[in-house]
């Protein structure tokens, strides 16, 4: 025999979205007049934007010089929405008299935001600290092959990556610092 | 046959048109007003936010932005449909909610046709809805909108029962079908020799109204009884192959039959257009006030219906039969007997 409804159950469900109704419509008291737009839980986005934990995971930013074309983040991602193209370059030597150093320059970083799933495995796996999540969300494209975003726009969200925030008391690791 | 109409003498093809016109405005603002009230605004608050803020201030151009876009819409229909009977399904469901109208007065005059047999045509004429609602149904070539037509018939037909039932105890109370008379009653009536509000009959018949609303609520499919549209299992029921305006019409009748069903209820219940006989205001005074008084307390009771329905989930199938068959219709059985014997007794 399936439950029946309970009666006073069904009656406090319409007192909580009455009350609900009424906190949303009268946030300063009944006696107040009516402000909505300040007792809803929502915010009217174009009009007034949200502020998005610091931690959010909105956008990947690419730390352009860090980044040594490895190609972990590449292999890693399971949607394949990132590409990598380097070439070789020789680099002058760190300390007077060496010999010039060999280093992957950076002709393509793309990431495929139409592809991107948000998973951010590339961002743990980047071993050189080039890659990392900015609370930014804005940058919705018209045409679905616009959310390809190259390396330049990737390093401009650098910009907007918080600090890291200290760990809690008692933590061995220590704070990451972000390349600025 | 002729009537003076503010003065003017109107053959009664005029009048009719004229009757009509003002019949259509009033329901169909009613209707909108309903809907950007409760669905737009109310059900937003009760949700902690604002609905729609865009289209006019608060939002208030919002339904002809939504009736705009469905106008819009391509007219899209099943390979193996019924086009006759698919086409001919939401005309059917429409015209059931704006016969309904027909005879719910809203003044001492203003009543599109004072039928001896009020209340029983309104309830024939919004059972007539089913048929519509089955054609649409079997039309649409699709199990999921043949599965919410069949769950809607088995539904509205369980839920008319309690209806006709409750509506027996005010009918037994005003020793009338007229829906002229039983405002009049309600007017005139008395508790216990007291007629200082009259006898509006949700005091009196308090079991019968409550049973009412809750058949009402099923009858519109509202949640929780929303078994037959039962988005996250039939899509949308028989409403799945609708597209553009033939949507717009099932949208227009939901909220339509919504308003005509509380101007029913309020007529029965809550003493319809007319003020308690008792506070002496004059017949030209009523004719303003009536129409007035009617839609206030329809407004309201559509609200009721509204603040129940965005509360609760879903009623199971077996559940909802339950409640109809072995709650609702004893209840109303008994509270007629009730009614009989007092109304004999005193």
């Amino acid at each position: 025999m399936p439950e029946k409804p309970k009666m006073p159950g069904v009656l406090k469900g319409l007192g909580v979205t009455l009350r609900t109704a009424k906190e949303t419509m009268f946030p300063d008291g009944m006696l107040r007049p009516p402000s909505p737009s300040k007792g809803a839980a929502t915010v009217q986005y174009p009009h007034e934007k949200e502020a998005p934990a610091p931690r959010a995971r909105g956008v990947i930013a690419l730390k352009e010089e860090n980044c040594t074309a490895c190609m972990l983040c590449a292999r890693e991602c399971p949607d394949w929405c990132i590409y990598i193209e380097a070439h070789k370059t020789l680099a002058p030597p760190r300390r007077e008299g060496g010999k010039p150093r060999s280093v992957n320059d950076l002709d393509r970083f793309d990431i495929d935001f139409s592809l991107c799933m948000y998973c951010g495995i590339c961002v743990e796996v980047c071993p050189f600290e080039a890659l990392f999540w900015s609370p930014e969300y804005e940058y919705s494209e018209v045409r679905i092959q616009d959310l390809l975003h190259d390396k330049e726009r990737l390093d401009q969200w650098m910009g907007t990556v918080p600090d890291f925030e200290a760990y809690e008391s008692g933590s061995e690791a220590k704070v990451k610092k972000v390349p600025r | 046959m002729t009537h003076a109409f503010l003065g003017v003498e109107l053959a009664y093809w005029q009048q009719t048109t004229i009757r009509v016109l003002a019949g259509l405005v009033a329901v169909l603002l009613l209707t909108g007003g309903v809907v950007y009230l409760y669905l737009f605004k109310f059900v937003s608050f009760m949700q902690s936010r604002l609905g729609p803020m865009e289209a006019g201030p608060y939002g208030s151009l919002q339904l002809l932005a939504e009736v705009g876009k469905w106008l819009q819409k391509e007219d899209i229909h099943t390979k193996d449909s019924d086009r006759l009977v698919f086409g001919l399904a939401p005309a059917i469901v429409l015209t059931s909610t704006f016969l309904m109208f027909v005879v719910i007065p809203a003044g001492p005059n203003a009543v599109i046709a004072d039928l001896g047999t009020g209340i029983y045509y309104v309830l024939a004429m919004s059972s007539l809805s089913v048929l519509g609602i089955l054609m649409a149904g079997w039309a649409s070539a699709n199990k999921y909108a043949l599965m919410g037509a069949l769950r809607a018939g088995g539904q509205l037909i369980a839920y008319e029962l309690p209806l006709v039932l409750a509506v027996l105890g005010v009918v037994i109370s005003a020793g009338s079908l007229n829906l002229q008379d039983i405002v009049a009653a309600q007017s005139t009536g008395e508790i216990f020799g007291w007629s200082g509000i009259g006898n509006p009959y949700v005091l009196t018949q308090l079991v019968a109204f409550l049973v009412f609303m809750t058949a009402v609520q099923a009858e519109l499919t509202q949640t929780p009884f929303d078994m037959p549209i039962a988005e996250s299992e039939l899509v949308a029921g028989y409403q799945v192959e609708y597209t553009g305006i033939r949507f717009l019409v099932y949208f227009i009748s939901e909220f339509a039959t919504a308003v005509g069903f509380a101007a029913v209820a309020s007529t029965l219940f809550l003493g319809g257009w007319a003020l308690p006989a008792s506070w002496d205001i004059s017949d030209g005074a009523m004719h303003v006030i009536g129409p007035i008084m009617i839609s206030v307390k329809a407004v309201f009771l559509v609200g009721v219906v509204f603040w129940v329905r965005f509360s609760f989930p879903r009623f199971r199938e077996d559940q909802l039969q339950r409640l109809a068959w072995k709650f609702l219709i004893p209840v109303a059985l008994a509270n007629i007997v009730l009614t009989a014997v007092f109304k004999v007794v005193f």
